[in-house]
């Protein structure tokens, strides 16, 4: 039950081959059974779980339920949910309950989705590998000496273990497309403001998306429609109409222009990825896609200005973790800035506390010109190379991260090699555009994954190109060995 | 740029994180290293360039003026570490 794909857990239980509560109570068995080793749920909700399905099934008996109603489904654990503990992977809120859903939350329980739990994620989503968790390391189901990717770990070696068929995911600076990669998944960035942020505990709110992490484009697309909407509570969510994802997932790609970006291909790209990646676009061309070779100048720039906006960002969100309000708090505070300082330094970890501490040097008095100011002036150099290049291509294709996934441990010493494995995602999500990672191939023996880039708002299209490519190839239908 | 232990010691005043005498060597390497890493920005000429902070480039969207939320005060100090009578408690401020 478990290798079957979202679109067929609906069919599944329109055609009563099984019941929601069957199908959820397959996964929380599974979950039991081989999470202790994936590690990729903070919090696993058996009784709200099987509370859901039994709602779904009467809804599928009733023959109200929409297109997801009754397929169990996980969330990140950085979606405010009702009841149900919010930890962002922090200390800072091991013990939080929040009082509201998320709008995400929200948007998916009333379309009759069941939540199996949350997933694991690097603390408040800041990395790349997930070591930065609170709660251990998910482990890549594909080999489990190596990480899963991060920030959204956790989501993507559920979904690669099978053990949700897919999950929510946020993205900052590559945070579903990256682990999407390393773990051989289908993952989709929204353009920035398609998903409400409202109860998505915020990172960097000029960068922060929700998303999916699915086994394929169909399936991200079903759970996108349902995800995405008009919120009056986030006042970045945009306006734009809700398109119909799946509309043109089956038309042909017949003169399509993909741009390729040189600078995408440079040094430091692993040779078997890069070789998986051009078999790949390839495979585009015989499908009667054109492949136009683009400049996108600014590429190498984009890690830098993202390591001070981000920070900078950060630095004020993360202020309202005060020990005073909600969150972890210190023992015996001498004062109120002994409460501040010392509850912040105990309920953080090493890369927040960093994160934070460069965002305030950034926005400082006589530093906010040279690196603030500078950053976001380098931010509107790097939008305006896709812009340009988007004039003349409808879609942009290149590899989503330079190499496949690294050893547990590997990166932790030296945050700066940390930061460079989003060197192809970050500059995306400085330009606010829709992305997916899909799985094309390996590289000693681990996923491969290919980033597509649309136009702002063009989440169909790029959908479109992913189940093109997917019906033509079979990576994503790839599992890892041993999870049976 | 090498950020020393004095500036770590202001920064984690502004920044509201103690840090503490041991740490303070490692964190200032750390920091540097990230610093070095975007003063690569310095070189380039962004003469002219306006700032980006919305990737859109949008506008906060407005809504009226009117209360549209009711209180919950119970429901969010039930997640407060140390509330009472409605009251967030924090050490004394003023003498």
């Amino acid at each position: 039950m478990h290798q079957l794909t979202v679109a067929q857990i609906a069919q599944g239980l329109r055609e009563k081959h099984f019941s929601s509560v069957e199908i959820t109570q397959h996964y929380l068995d599974r979950i039991a059974a081989k999470d202790d080793s994936i590690r990729a749920y903070i919090t696993v909700c058996p009784e709200r779980a099987l509370a859901q399905a039994a709602a779904a099934d009467a809804r599928l008996a009733a023959g109200n339920a929409g297109a997801l109603t009754g397929v169990p489904i996980a969330h990140k654990d950085i979606f405010c949910t009702k009841g149900v503990k919010t930890t962002c992977a922090s200390k800072m809120l091991d013990n939080f309950i929040a009082p509201y859903d998320a709008t995400v939350v929200e948007n998916l329980d009333r379309a009759g989705t069941v939540m199996l739990g949350k997933t694991n994620m690097d603390e408040f989503a800041m990395g790349s590998s997930n070591e930065t968790s609170f709660y251990g390391t998910p482990r890549n189901p594909w080999d489990q000496e190596r990480v899963a990717g991060g920030s959204s770990g956790g989501s993507a070696a559920a979904v690669a273990a099978q053990l949700a068929p897919i999950a929510s995911g946020t993205d900052t600076g590559g945070s579903i497309r990256q682990p999407a990669s390393l773990c051989g998944l289908s993952g989709i960035k929204p353009t920035y403001g398609r998903v409400s942020r409202w109860g998505m505990i915020a990172f960097a709110s000029s960068l922060d998306q929700g998303g999916v992490i699915a086994r394929n484009a169909e399936d991200a697309a079903l759970m996108l429609q349902d995800m995405a909407s008009h919120d009056a509570k986030d006042s970045t969510n945009s306006g734009q109409p809700i398109d119909d994802f799946g509309a043109t997932l089956n038309d042909s790609l017949q003169g399509k222009r993909i741009g390729i970006p040189k600078q995408y291909f440079g040094a430091g790209l692993d040779t078997e990825t890069g070789n998986a990646v051009q078999a790949a676009l390839e495979q585009y061309r015989a499908m009667g896609a054109e492949l136009i070779e683009i400049d996108l100048p600014h590429t190498e720039l984009a890690v830098p200005a993202y390591y001070v906006i981000a920070p900078a960002e950060a630095s004020a969100n993360l202020s309202r973790f005060d020990g005073v309000r909600y969150g972890h708090r210190c023992d015996n505070p001498t004062d109120l800035m002994d409460l501040y300082m010392r509850s912040r330094a105990e309920g953080f970890g090493d890369e927040v506390k960093r994160r934070i501490m460069v965002g305030a040097y950034a926005l400082s008095a006589g530093y906010y010109d040279a690196y603030f100011r500078k950053a976001q002036q380098v931010r509107r150099l790097i939008s305006q190379d896709f812009q340009q290049a988007f004039a003349d291509v409808d879609f942009i294709a290149g590899p989503t991260c330079p190499q496949p996934a690294f050893k547990l441990g590997e990166k932790t010493s030296d945050p700066v090699a940390m930061y460079l494995e989003d060197i192809y995602t970050i500059p995306v999500s400085l330009a606010g555009l829709p992305a997916m990672s899909i799985p094309c191939g390996t590289s000693h023996g681990l996923p491969v994954g290919l980033q597509l880039i649309g136009r702002h708002f063009d989440e169909t299209g790029v959908l479109q190109l992913a189940h093109q490519y997917q019906r033509a190839t079979d990576w994503h239908t790839r599992t890892p060995a041993g999870l049976e | 740029m090498a950020i020393d232990k004095h500036e770590i010691d202001k920064l984690s005043r502004l920044a509201r994180l103690s840090v503490s005498e041991e740490d303070s060597a490692d964190v200032a390497d750390r920091i540097t290293r990230i610093l070095d890493l975007v003063d690569q920005l310095q070189a380039v000429d962004t003469t002219g360039v306006a700032p980006m902070s919305h990737p859109l480039d949008a506008v906060q969207r407005l809504r009226a003026d009117e209360v549209t939320e009711l209180n919950q005060r119970e429901a969010f100090q039930a997640v407060a570490p140390n509330a009472e009578q409605g009251l967030y408690l924090v050490p004394k401020v003023i003498e």
